[in-house]
């Protein structure tokens, strides 16, 4: 018994070394952006003098190269439309593959569902070049459709699967009753699956505000940059400004800490349900 | 009978949106690496041109060191991150079940997951900074002398690898607690009643019935380890002297720092080469049981 305690304990003591390991550079980070760089230069663990200040988040939200208030903004701009036009486009689609019959649909779905693996750096020359005919390069809009498109596939696989666990029998009856398609789609089927779609949400929302690549190719006018794309350019001229660079990434981060500490059940459904059925 | 016609309404619009901003593009970068600056077809010259640069493979190195090339870095990369992910990541997931606060200390593993990669880099070179990190700060306190370990050739790739943990184990983590989650208590019970020890009830048990989570966990972290740009580009820039250099940031430097869509092309292509045959059966796999 007494040796079962022991394993118990142990196995305590293992699993908070571990939160503490992950949650050390976070602190880090942390101790850094409340400081002033003089106080923290020999490790932010010292603590012989201690003065909490805002100063570095005032610095980094009116960073005079790469205002990061500015960049909040525009990432929202894109952030936004850019989860709600896939969402609803991919689940339109996801609806036609689970219920609607035709020829050559098994391999239209793997074709898409291939999509998913393709990597970024794929499309960035003729993306940049497309956007660049179509008037589109360094606007939010174009960097939206980009987002939209390559939110498609995974979103429409992962509300296929969910559609097919639905029961068939009540689309079934308000078909008999007369109703079309859409209405069915939109009626019936759509109020069942919004903790689905709120999953496909949350992912699609962090995906597009924690995107760098595709903003950092299409997106190029100072005042229009994301947020993201602000983080390095606050690093400072010739000493690393770790103040204002570590009060940056907090800002950053505030978007998805936000998200995940209210939806955190929808979140991790999501990334289990569609990896894992 | 009219219901029917208006059926393809439904997949129009994703179908234009993957045709015009995912396929097309596809296409003309393969196109793309098969021509010439000029616009000449020159087939597979291009490949066997960029694959010759030192940036992408530079056998030098095993006689002197890093710089190895991106190419190679990538395989580094998947040595050593791709076992220590799966490892860690079925580690902390059977440690953390059931212990008390063990769903506190998950969503504190997990917030490395909902960190941009961009962050996640600053993170990166913020922990390994000669003065003010606490890697060369342990370094330190155990007699060494402490580096940036990032700007050394010799340690600034491996730091980001090790580093790169702290922001994907988790990933690997949710996926096998979830997966845990699944195992019905009986087996466990009706093996304790057989006899076995809890070592064996793991190979035994737990790791078989884990099988279809570990290769999903292996899968994505291949492709994660191969697409890795942000963390690299935020905490080194590929460098120094292009030693932490990998195939994703040398794919942008070819195309937008040396206007070279071409070099740039073939680099997207022989990535993309590498994620098909990776990812495809897993792919194929879950589409097919989908049906």
């Amino acid at each position: 018994m007494r040796r079962k305690a022991l394993t118990a304990l142990s196995r305590d003591a293992l699993a908070w070394i571990i939160g503490l390991v992950w949650i050390i550079p976070f602190l880090g980070v942390f101790m850094a952006s409340i400081r002033p760089l003089g106080e923290i230069i020999h490790g932010w663990w010292r603590f012989e003098s201690f003065t909490p200040t805002l100063r570095n988040f005032i610095g980094a939200w009116n960073h005079p190269a790469a205002p990061l208030s500015q960049g909040m903004v525009n990432s929202l701009k894109v952030a936004i439309p850019g989860t709600i036009v896939p969402l609803f486009v991919a689940a339109i689609a996801a609806y036609g593959f689970a219920r609607f019959r035709f020829s050559m649909k098994t391999y239209l779905f793997l074709t898409i569902v291939m999509l998913m693996t393709v990597p970024q750096q794929m499309i960035a020359v003729p993306i940049f070049r497309i956007m660049k005919n179509l008037g589109l390069v360094d606007t939010p809009f174009g960097l939206v459709l980009v987002h939209s498109a390559w939110g498609i596939p995974w979103i429409l696989f992962f509300m296929r699967n969910f559609f097919s666990t639905l029961p068939i029998e009540v689309e079934e009856a308000a078909r008999v009753d007369g109703a079309s398609d859409f209405r069915v789609f939109f009626q019936i089927v759509l109020p069942m699956c919004i903790p689905a779609l709120v999953s496909s949400a949350v992912l699609q929302f962090m995906w597009v505000w924690n995107d760098f690549f595709l903003a950092l190719i299409l997106i190029y006018s100072p005042e229009k940059l994301l947020a993201t794309q602000r983080i390095p350019l606050l690093r400072g001229m010739y000493h690393i400004d770790w103040g204002v660079l570590t009060a940056g990434t907090i800002i950053v981060m505030l978007a998805p800490i936000l998200v995940f500490a209210f939806l955190q059940r929808y979140y991790v459904k999501g990334m289990v349900g569609w990896v894992s059925k | 009978m009219r219901e029917r016609l208006l059926r393809p309404i439904f997949f129009v619009p994703a179908l234009v949106l993957l045709a015009a901003f995912v396929v097309y593009p596809v296409v003309n970068t393969v196109w793309l690496s098969f021509l010439s600056p000029k616009g000449d077809f020159v087939a597979l010259d291009n490949y066997a041109e960029v694959l010759s640069q030192p940036e992408m493979v530079d056998p030098r190195g095993f006689q002197r060191g890093f710089p190895y090339g991106a190419l190679i870095h990538n395989f580094m990369w998947l040595i050593i991150h791709l076992p220590l992910t799966v490892h860690l990541g079925l580690a902390l997931a059977v440690v953390l079940r059931g212990v008390r606060g063990g769903s506190v200390i998950k969503s504190i593993v997990f917030l490395g997951m909902v960190t941009p990669m961009i962050v996640g880099g600053i993170i990166l070179r913020f922990m390994f900074d000669g003065s003010i990190g606490i890697v060369p700060g342990i370094v330190r306190l155990l007699g060494g002398t402490p580096h940036t370990l990032t700007a050394y050739p010799e340690t600034a790739l491996l730091s980001l690898i090790l580093g790169s943990l702290w922001l994907w184990v988790p990933f690997g983590m949710v996926l096998y607690s979830a997966g845990l989650e699944t195992i019905p208590s009986e087996v466990y019970e009706a093996a304790m009643i057989d006899g076995a020890s809890p070592l064996s009830m793991f190979f035994r048990i737990t790791f078989p019935l884990l099988k279809p989570i570990t290769e999903v966990v292996v899968t994505m972290t291949f492709l994660w380890d191969l697409k890795i740009f942000d963390v690299v580009y935020a905490a080194t820039m590929g460098g120094p002297g292009g030693a932490s250099n990998v195939l994703a940031l040398q794919m942008y430097f070819y195309a937008f720092r040396e206007f070279n869509p071409n070099s740039a092309a073939v680099v997207a292509c022989v990535l993309m080469l590498l994620t098909t045959l990776v990812a495809a059966p897993m792919m194929i796999r879950s589409a097919r049981e989908a049906r």
